[in-house]
């Protein structure tokens, strides 16, 4: 199915935002999910499923001021 | 006391903008700061050298919700923040005008309320409107951080009766003088009248040379500490002579 991811369409085969974030190499452990800017918390990845169009914002540690 | 937390400077510094990473790592080492701020961004692969560098700096993060428009994109940052950095520090940030990049208050306000309410610690990028900041106190916030001007703007204290009024209507909250600052005799000035901190990035990022701007800028912190903790001499509209008069000699020619 086709997502959007940090703002680019996706074709993909996860079906939850968990294995999203497994397919795409990210490390689980130093990222923090959104879907349809929604904050997704660490252990809810797994249940929550991704449907056709979703928009994921997976976003970790920069520089800022 | 910053949410109960004495930090050891009263400099807070942005990590954005420098030359390379060795120059933002020596910056923050030389400057002493006790509290960097950073930002969570699409994931673009350099992610894990920088959390090399802040996890080295043994600094407290602060991270921020820079490029918020509205309180619920606030609030998604905070969150998404929280649980990337393992901190309920946030530094609250809700903009209302892309050219001044001015605080938004009334959305300010309404992410402050959500986010209290939720166990963050909120520190708001507020101006120096004191019913603003009064609401603001009144969400839980237990910090303010009002503009010194816009930022990156490097204007210094831009309404600096306004900030004094802030200083006196608040005298038990902790205010942090946050964006605007250019020069470290404007952080000093800060910290003569009173603000508990200075958070700073462009003025340090984009100088010749960072490293050494990062220690003028904690020397100055420390400096106008130092001074409003001794107490200024109040300014008189007339000359006053430092150097006794008793015992002056007579030298003028004899009329």
């Amino acid at each position: 199915m086709q997502i959007d991811l940090n703002g680019q369409c996706l074709t993909t085969g996860a079906t939850t935002l968990k294995d999203l974030i497994e397919e795409q190499g990210f490390d689980p452990s130093s990222v923090a999910t959104a879907l349809e800017g929604t904050f997704v918390p660490r252990p809810l990845r797994a249940a929550t499923p991704l449907t056709p169009g979703a928009r994921v914002e997976v976003l970790s540690p920069m520089q800022g001021g | 006391m910053f949410y109960g937390i004495d930090l050891p400077s009263r400099l807070m510094l942005g990590t954005a903008g420098y030359p390379s990473p060795a120059i933002l790592r020596e910056a923050i080492a030389v400057s002493g700061a006790g509290v960097i701020t950073v930002s969570l961004r699409r994931e673009g692969g350099e992610g894990a050298a920088f959390r090399e560098i802040l996890r080295a700096s043994g600094c407290r993060i602060l991270p921020n919700t820079a490029g918020c428009h509205t309180a619920r994109e606030a609030v998604t940052t905070a969150q998404m923040a929280r649980e990337v950095f393992g901190t309920s520090w946030i530094k609250l940030e809700v903009i209302g005008h892309a050219d001044t990049l001015q605080p938004d208050p009334f959305a300010l306000v309404e992410a402050a309320r959500i986010l209290c309410a939720e166990g963050f610690e909120v520190f708001p990028y507020t101006t120096e409107d004191l019913i603003v900041g009064e609401r603001l106190i009144e969400a839980g916030c237990r910090v303010l951080m009002p503009w010194g001007a816009p930022i990156g703007s490097g204007q210094g204290l831009r309404n600096i009766e306004g900030l004094r009024s802030m200083r006196a209507h608040f005298p038990d909250v902790p205010l942090v003088i946050d964006a605007g600052i250019g020069a470290p005799s404007q952080a000093l000035q800060a910290m003569e009248m009173g603000f508990d901190a200075v958070l700073l990035n462009t003025a340090v990022a984009k100088a010749l040379n960072p490293v050494a701007m990062a220690q003028a800028f904690g020397q100055a912190v420390a400096a106008g500490r130092t001074a409003h903790e001794a107490g200024l001499m109040p300014p008189r509209d007339m000359a006053a002579p430092s150097t006794p008069l008793f015992g002056l000699a007579e030298l003028a020619d004899a009329p």
